[in-house]
């Protein structure tokens, strides 16, 4: 192990023009797009459930937490589903990705903190950068994002509507 | 597989025979004198400390040893079943239950519980009895000096013991430790090797015991086997003192057979307790996590087999077809046979109560009547457990609030004793669990007082009664004048109200002043499948349980145009108040033309939800939403329907729930607009 810590087994998926690192033992499956069901109400981050081999599963959209655009889905389009930490409880969850490029090791020498200037996202949201072939991938806090997001009340139509 | 842990086993063993040691002295307590009550209790403790001796369980063991030394006074008439008695008896039996659960925990009060215990069987005369001498004064009065009387034991086991798990060797410890003994194997019936059964028991063993009375001892040491075997027991007159041989031998050598001969007897009148032994015997003990996890597959199985039905009905295919409905048909079989395989009767949980209303009534001093009834009422597993607490809530509630001291209910004309009654129905798909007292009722005054303290309403807020009674389920609230170590700490109410809305029921509650006050628990059969009626709102479908639904209607065109004046539909004169559901989810593009009305209600309220289009009837296998959708309360879960997508299921109390508010704001806009 103690020559392994040194890189990171990741998964590199695009979403609009960045790539992005999660970590490969978190990785449960990659699907092709499945119907989603639309969540009324819900957070725009997790507005959807799938059905992943008869288990309902939400599926959350990354873009929205990095302020990209959302075109409609393609014949690249994944569903990458995997287990995070959401204060502290594991769940499965989906994350769409645009497309979906290998399993690659990172060295852990080339991965650096987020910077705290320049950057275009809330930092907490992100782990780490790490260069790869002249280009940056970025490494998402997962675990913040979704503790994060996924409790973030919002305002309910039901509630006006009442 | 692997096999079940020994030591849990005698742990789950032991819980239930504890269970069944309390509810045998709970009646023994109503029937002092009852003999079958008084033997089923023993025999309860004397299972357990055989049983704990054999899996190595020595404190238990030598506890319950001496519990039922002191409780052997009360089965041979020498002392009362008294109150007291009882009293401490279940403190004992608590004592067990710890030493068998968290042996860790257990300290020292087990000598006091026992010194307690033996002080009250014996008057005052008899201290600590030894296990060998416990048998009794009655007879040691007759038998009296001669400390080292010698009897010869024979005895041979039935063929199939060693098949039924009886040890030997066990036996012979425990014979032992009624006296000093010589053994000896009797081996004449052994056969010869050729045809000697290795399973068999064909040794017989004769013990040279010196002892006072060594009958009723060895009575016991036999207590499960005594059906097959021979067992002879005579003294050995030529060595033993001669004096007081000839009085004692009388009534000594009746001893061995009379006491069998009693419980055969009793055998055959035996009443429940029998027929619960019966029934142990022909059930099976499965690890509930297997039971969960079958259910789980046959929740797969359901909807695989809707997807089948579907695909068929789109096909022109007529074997397809038939196997389709035959496939349908042994799946919802399968379904409910599974189901019912999770089914409990609510009894073993409505006994656990009658000790918590006894130790109630012995704490707070008020005399109590507890009447179960509807203990056969079967509910889901998972749905018993999760029901202790919110019940021992309001049955502590019912007894310390609700019911008034004697000379109260005296003055208001009632009898001293208060009645609890807590029974259980079927109710359609749902099951209402009620607790009822007879006490003074709810306060609305002092419900308002309270809740005004607690900031939990306003001053100038108008509320009816009923609005009042409902706020004793908010957060924060309580009553009671002090705090008792009981009730009272505001913990309570709420709490059952969040754990009966988890488990998707609901709370009435109806009460009337001086007269008392009802609770009603109305829970679903099951947790896990349930009917729906699927429903499309906009481009979504969404499951509403069908147990909820009362009728469908159409929305009548003058409620369309008037999108946004009075939202109530006329049901036969009386007016529902009815949600857009295109409102509430916000859903774009235009409303079908002709939109429906599902009348849903929970409890006594009612709630119309319109929708673009009544589908069909679904089996539905509830999933529960992730973390991430917990906070919307509009769904109670998701389900997958027959092609594979994903539906969510409505929560009908909570859209119920909006209902009634738009209905009493509507009704407090017209008051004010009159007044």
């Amino acid at each position: 192990m103690s020559t392994e810590t040194s890189a990171m087994r990741a998964l590199t998926l695009r979403l609009q023009d960045e790539i992005f690192a999660v970590e490969a033992g978190s990785v449960r499956e990659i699907l092709d797009l499945v119907p989603i069901t639309e969540v009324p109400n819900a957070p725009a981050f997790v507005c959807g459930l799938i059905n992943v081999r008869g288990r309902v599963v939400p599926l959350a959209d990354l873009r929205v937490v990095f302020d990209m655009a959302r075109p409609k889905p393609d014949q690249d389009t994944r569903v990458v589903v995997l287990e995070v930490e959401i204060d502290g409880e594991a769940t499965i969850a989906g994350i769409l990705a645009d497309k979906v490029h290998d399993v690659t090791d990172i060295d852990a020498v080339l991965i650096q903190d987020a910077p705290r200037v320049g950057m275009r996202w809330r930092p907490e949201f992100v782990s780490g950068v790490a260069r790869r072939d002249g280009g940056f991938v970025i490494i998402p806090n997962l675990n913040r994002i979704f503790s994060v997001q996924g409790s973030r009340s919002v305002p309910l139509a039901e509630e006006r509507a009442a | 597989m692997s096999l079940p842990d020994p030591t849990e086993t005698f742990r789950q063993e032991a819980r239930e025979l504890l269970e069944q040691l309390e509810a045998g002295l709970l009646d023994l307590e109503r029937h002092p004198s009852n003999t079958d009550l008084i033997n089923s209790t023993f025999r309860a403790l004397h299972t357990i400390k055989g049983s704990g001796a054999m899996f190595g369980f020595t404190d238990v063991a030598s506890f319950v040893h001496e519990f039922e030394t002191a409780f052997d006074r009360v089965r041979k008439g020498l002392s009362p079943a008294t109150p007291d008695l009882i009293a401490i008896a279940l403190d004992a039996k608590d004592h067990v239950h710890t030493l068998i659960e968290t042996p860790q925990s257990a300290g020292a009060e087990g000598e006091a519980i026992l010194q307690r215990l033996r002080a009250l069987v014996s008057g005052a005369a008899v201290p600590a009895a030894t296990p060998a001498t416990a048998a009794g004064p009655a007879v040691a009065s007759v038998a009296v000096p001669a400390p080292g009387k010698r009897w010869r034991l024979r005895f041979t086991l039935p063929k199939d013991a060693l098949l039924y798990g009886t040890n030997p060797l066990l036996l012979l410890e425990e014979i032992r430790a009624i006296g000093p003994c010589e053994i000896k194997a009797l081996t004449d019936k052994v056969p010869a090797l050729g045809d000697l059964d290795p399973e068999a028991t064909y040794l017989g063993w004769q013990v040279d015991l010196t002892a006072d009375d060594p009958a009723a001892a060895i009575d016991d040491v036999f207590l499960f086997l005594r059906d097959g075997m021979d067992l002879s027991l005579v003294p050995l007159t030529d060595e033993a003192p001669a004096a007081p041989a000839p009085a004692a031998t009388a009534p000594l050598a009746e001893a061995p057979a009379a006491p069998v001969k009693k419980r055969a007897a009793k055998a055959e009148a035996q009443q429940p307790a029998a027929a619960a032994e019966k029934s142990a015997s022909s059930s099976l003990r499965v690890p509930a996590e297997r039971l969960d996890e079958l259910m789980d597959r046959v929740g797969e199985l359901v909807i695989a087999q809707a997807r089948l039905t579907q695909i068929a009905a789109q096909s022109s295919d007529g074997n397809l077809k038939t196997i389709a409905e035959e496939l349908e048909r042994l799946s919802s079989g399968l379904r409910d046979t599974t189901m019912g395989i999770r089914m409990v009767p609510i009894g073993t949980l409505f006994s656990r109560f009658r000790r918590l209303v006894h130790d109630l009534s012995r704490d707070l001093d008020k005399e109590i009547e507890f009447v179960t009834t509807g203990e056969e009422t079967e509910l889901d597993k998972t749905m018993i457990e999760k029901l202790a607490d919110p019940l021992v809530h309001l049955i502590r509630n019912s007894v310390d609030h609700g019911l008034e001291p004697a000379a109260a209910r005296v003055a208001a004309g009632k009898a001293p004793k208060g009645t609890v009654r807590l029974s259980a129905v079927y109710a359609g798909a749902e099951v209402a669990i009620s607790v009822t007292d007879d006490g003074a009722g709810l306060n609305a005054a002092r419900i308002r007082a309270k809740a005004e303290e607690n900031g939990i309403i306003a001053h100038e807020a108008k509320l009816t009664d009923q609005e009042l009674y409902q706020l004793i389920f908010a957060p924060g609230f309580s009553t009671a004048k002090e705090i008792t170590a009981l009730s009272g700490r505001g913990v309570g109410m709420d709490v059952v109200k969040r754990t009966i809305d988890g488990l998707r029921g609901t709370i009435d509650l109806r009460t009337r002043p001086g007269e008392g006050t009802t609770l009603t628990l109305r829970l679903p059969l099951t947790l896990a499948i349930i009917d729906g009626m699927l429903v499309r709102v906009g481009n979504g479908r969404y499951t509403i349980p069908l147990a909820a639904v009362e009728e469908c209607v159409e929305l009548p065109a003058e409620a369309i145009s008037a999108s946004r004046g009075r939202n109530f539909l006329d049901i036969r004169g009386s007016l529902v108040p009815f949600v857009r559901m295109r409102d509430i989810f916000n859903t774009a593009g235009e409303p079908d033309r002709y939109q429906k009305v599902v009348i849903v209600s929970s409890g006594e309220g009612r709630v119309g939800l319109v929708v673009d289009q009544i589908i069909g009837n679904y089996q539905t296998v509830i999933k529960q939403l992730s973390k991430l959708h917990a906070g919307l309360k509009a769904f109670s879960g998701a389900t997958i329907l027959g092609d594979g997508t994903v539906a969510l299921i409505l929560d009908t109390v909570h859209l119920v729930g909006m209902g009634q508010a738009y209905e009493d704001k509507f009704k407090a806009e017209t008051t004010g607009r009159a007044a």
